[in-house]
């Protein structure tokens, strides 16, 4: 069997050549202004992974102030320049990267780098179409992002210094240079910045949806589609409803900073002075936010969940368990992601009878991400577990999904929500659930489907010692900040010294970073796996997972089109492993535990409802 | 513990550099017996490794609950705080039985079933029954909370008995607070930061009768077991004043007015001489004292022996002082209370004297 499909290989490889030499392109058409989704897709990885590098970096140095608050160290005079007294980091700055840091994480890495990386590689391979509905438009996608990124970075280096009333910039403060300096230029920068980002996310998003619906080759039915592809159309979907409230929030503080308008300001005495402003709400700000924020949650979610989806079936050479619940978890996570925002605001000052209502809602998720967790645990059982680096974040996500996954319902519960709000609490919560869990998927699938973009593998023995490190980490981090956060310490104080109170919990801060120092030394190994292997690596076969998606159909080597000749047909859904046949003597193709979906159905075949 | 820490920090130094080394050794090209994918000893060891990291979590989990769960605050010092903990405490319950089931199973699988060679996975692709159970029990869970929640709010939120709580204005600016008291008529003046002015720093209208008895002070106190309701007033950005001790929490708005409204149960005296405080206390100037003699050494100034106080601290990003936006809270017994307040300057006065 296997020497036949060797020889199918060779013929397919032969003629993916022959088919890249009939289609020649310049350099710049090539690498930079490509319109192929498979370039596209590592433009996004490779931008998505200098981003979180800097977004990585940067929490370093906060967990270094937190850590020994108001000491010297020399890196921070190295990085921080002049703005620095004698190597102590100045409240600003602390600020300054707080703000910047959440911004790249959550948007740049975790929304554009996930989705834009995984959803341009995999959704035209995997329905089985030649490239995206408009390769146009998704061309500009990538360079608005580009662009976006750029002026991001820049506001670094503004004089003023960059947005620094955190990643969700509520006014006043985000509208009012009096108040904080980098409400100056650096917010300006940092609203132009996500306004380019939202323009591109959203010709994105459009471009997956229309794909999806209309590029699926021929036999793959919606419930043929790997959950993957389910997670990242709708995923799409999210983010055209939820986007377009950020960028109306954005314009509407351009217009507060720039123009004279008052949707959010009103009654503001500063600096000796009242202000024009009247009867604005920073409510409404919040409401507008809170709109896109909360669904941005599952933006970054959605995804890695329907990666890990596909590794865990492959790996454990079982179908996933319950993949049309998963679906239906999916579709219902998408809908109530988008009516639980209040949870964020239950001490906002809003009516506390909408509190209960989001209260309410908030809780009702809990049970599609709790079906989810399940549906996987269930799915290793019994399985054949395969356990490639992959894999091992795969489980390792699912660990955070559901450790994080369970505060939640503190926070949830507007009542319990009083105490804890703001607080470390908070931030133990998201880190574990959004940060950790959107991190492993995107490891993840660079581990997964790296020989689909590169042409060759990556080391396992040190995506091994990658996971590990990381795993420990990650929980060494997050867990124990889920003390100092009942204990009442709130989250973005420069330094908790002001209240000898907190004295005690200055132990457990620096246990917490020296956990950050070790997690962010594993990622070394992964940047150098990274890059080694995309010159070095072994070459790759043609399905070295044994999968049983399109995207391993195809051959090696990247062509325009994707196949050579005819586009594949299907035939099943993806998750025929370990099928037996009829009589229960063998698998369905003999001395084969995967049947891949352009495999027709066999004789002693029996019928799924796929 | 910081030498705990350093020994931990070398250990792990150590451990880096032995695998640093290996790195070099694992990264090199390997002969054509090694594959990028994972074999038999692979998932052998890995799965292995699975169970061990169990183990070390759930060492983990267990030693950050007995070391670190004395961080939790004391006892509330409000009256609905009592109600708050227990659904904490109920809430946490169930939150760490299904985390460790869950992260048990989850782990445990990962080990039991790790891959050998020949080895047949089950086709087991759906069970209608297994997922109506495991979506039907959080729904009766999460009801139940819900519902336990719910009601808790509302009660925290639109508390009974409304015309004998005393009115106090909470009044937030950067990077400090005022408090504002309402006086004998209960009724706080009218404010607003067009009127502020000279003295007047809060904006509170000369003009307004109910104004003339308004008490404003730089430290709130508090008599106990009298039911207060707060309204909060932000001159500048969006505060939130947080009362850890009391369970209470409201972002200060700008432009609009928020209350909140609790009970104090508890004296400043009784808290501090609760054991869970004087323990608490002893423990950070053990801290303290120890950092004392570092900075003697280095010629700075020392830090003051702690004595507890309840606080009001601001938790919303607010600028540059956020970290230490605070104000003392004294919780003292009726008679100490009105004595306080007679010592203050009624709002007439601090007009008067000024003009």
């Amino acid at each position: 069997m296997s020497a036949v499909a060797n020889v199918g290989n060779v013929e397919l490889e032969k003629a993916a050549k022959e088919e890249a030499e009939h289609h020649k392109q310049p350099f710049i058409l090539k690498y930079i202004f490509s319109t192929d989704h498979k370039m596209i897709a590592k433009q996004y990885l490779i931008t998505g992974l200098v981003m979180g590098f800097i977004g990585i970096a940067m929490s370093l140095l906060i967990r270094l102030q937190l850590a020994w608050p108001e000491q010297s160290f020399w890196i921070f005079e190295v990085l921080l320049g002049k703005f620095q007294n004698d190597g102590v980091m100045s409240p600003n700055v602390y600020l300054a990267l707080v703000t910047i840091h959440g911004t790249i994480m959550i948007f740049f890495v975790l929304t554009a780098g996930l989705s834009g990386t995984f959803s341009n590689l995999l959704i035209p391979l995997q329905i089985g179409a030649r490239d995206m509905a408009s390769g146009f438009m998704n061309m500009l996608s990538y360079w608005l992002f580009f662009l976006s990124s750029v002026i991001m970075l820049s506001s670094l280096f503004v004089e003023s210094g960059p947005a620094s009333s955190g990643w969700t910039v509520y006014p006043p403060l985000s509208a009012l240079p009096e108040a904080i300096s980098g409400s100056g230029m650096g917010m300006t920068l940092w609203l132009v910045s996500m306004a380019i980002f939202i323009a591109s996310s959203l010709m994105g998003s459009l471009n997956y949806i229309v794909t999806v619906l209309n590029l699926r080759t021929e036999g793959m039915s919606m419930t043929r589609l790997p959950l993957t592809v389910w997670a990242f159309f709708v995923t799409a979907i999210i983010g055209v409803v939820s986007f377009p409230v950020l960028l109306s929030a954005a314009l509407l503080l351009i217009m507060d900073r720039s123009f004279g308008t008052s949707f959010f300001l009103s009654d503001i005495y500063i600096q000796g002075e009242v202000l024009s402003h009247q009867g604005g709400s920073p409510v409404l700000y919040e409401h507008l936010f809170w709109f896109l924020g909360h669904p941005e949650v599952y933006i970054v979610l959605l995804p890695a969940l329907g990666i890990t989806s596909e590794i865990v079936a492959t790996s454990a050479r079982k179908p996933i368990f319950g993949y049309r619940a998963m679906v239906a978890s999916i579709l219902a996570i998408a809908f109530l992601s988008t009516v639980v925002w209040g949870h964020h605001m239950f001490v906002s000052g809003m009516n506390p009878f909408l509190g209960s209502v989001f209260t309410f809602t908030t809780l009702l998720i809990a049970i599609p991400s709790a079906v989810k967790a399940f549906n996987y645990i269930t799915t290793l059982w019994k399985g054949n577990l395969q356990m490639n680096p992959a894999m091992l974040f795969s489980i390792g996500l699912v660990s955070t999904f559901i450790s994080g996954g369970l505060t939640g319902i503190v926070l949830g519960d507007s009542t319990l929500d009083i105490n804890v709000h703001d607080t470390y609490f908070v931030v133990a919560h998201f880190h574990l659930v959004m940060g950790i869990v959107g991190v492993y998927g995107f490891i993840a699938g660079v581990y997964h489907w790296f020989p689909k973009m590169f042409g060759r593998m990556m080391n396992k023995n040190l995506g091994y010692l990658h996971f590990w490190i990381t795993a420990i980490g990650a929980y060494g981090v997050f867990f124990p900040m889920h003390f100092i956060g009942m204990a009442g310490l709130p989250r973005r104080y420069y330094t908790n010294t002001a209240f000898p109170y907190l004295d005690d919990l200055a132990n457990v801060n620096v246990l917490i970073s020296v956990f950050a120092f070790l997690t962010a030394a594993a990622q070394l190994f992964f940047i150098y796996n990274f890059i080694y292997s995309i010159f070095y690596g072994k070459k790759a076969v043609q399905n070295p997972w044994k999968a049983n998606t399109l995207e391993w159909t195809a051959p090696v080597k990247h062509i325009h089109g994707n196949w050579p000749g005819e586009l594949p047909k299907v035939y099943r859904w993806s998750y025929d492993y370990s099928k037996r046949n009829a009589d229960d003597s063998d698998y369905i193709i003999p001395g084969q535990d995967f049947i891949p979906q352009n495999v027709p159905l066999r004789e002693n075949e029996e019928e799924l409802m796929h | 513990m910081t030498a705990l820490l350093i020994v931990v920090v070398a250990a792990l130094l150590g451990v880096t550099v032995w695998q640093i080394s290996k790195i070099f050794k694992l990264s090199k090209p390997v002969g054509e017996g090694d594959s990028p994918i994972a074999n038999n000893k692979d998932n052998e060891k890995q799965g292995q490794l699975m169970l061990i990291f169990m183990i070390l979590f759930y060492a983990f989990m267990f030693y950050c609950f007995y070391e670190y769960s004395r961080f939790y605050l004391p006892e509330s010092a409000s009256e609905h705080g009592h109600d708050y903990d227990q659904l904490m405490f109920i809430t946490l319950g169930v939150i760490m039985t299904v985390q460790l089931i869950t992260q048990a199973l989850l782990h445990y699988f990962s080990y039991k079933y790790r891959g050998k060679q020949g080895k047949r996975a089950l086709f087991y692709a759906d069970n209608d029954k297994l997922e109506f159970i495991w979506t039907i029990i959080p729904v009766v869970v999460l009801a139940g909370l819900i519902i336990y929640g719910l009601f808790s709010w509302s009660e925290i939120m639109n508390p009974v008995k409304k015309e004998e709580a005393r009115v106090i204005e909470i009044y937030a600016y950067q990077f400090n607070w005022k408090a504002r008291y309402s006086g004998e008529d209960n009724t706080l003046g009218k404010a607003n930061v067009r009127l502020i002015e000279g003295v007047n720093q809060l904006g509170v209208d000369e003009n307004d009768p109910y104004a003339q008895d308004d008490v404003i002070t730089r430290e709130l106190h508090l008599p106990v077991d009298e039911p207060v309701i707060f309204k909060f007033r932000s001159q500048d950005v969006l505060h939130s004043a947080y009362f850890p001790f009391f369970r209470a929490q409201m972002n200060v708005v700008p432009g609009m007015v928020t209350q909140f409204s609790f009970t104090p149960s508890k004296t400043t005296k009784e808290m501090r001489n609760s054991d869970y405080m004087v323990d608490k206390v002893e423990r950070i100037n053990d801290i303290r004292e120890e950092k004392n003699e570092v900075l003697e050494a280095e010629g700075k100034s020392t830090l003051d022996s702690y004595e507890f106080d309840y606080y009001l601290m601001c938790n919303k990003i607010c600028g540059v002082s956020h970290y230490n936006m605070q104000m003392n809270v004294v919780v003292e017994p009726k008679e100490d209370f009105e004595e306080w307040m007679k010592e203050q300057q009624q709002f007439k006065e601090v007009i008067a004297q000024n003009n």
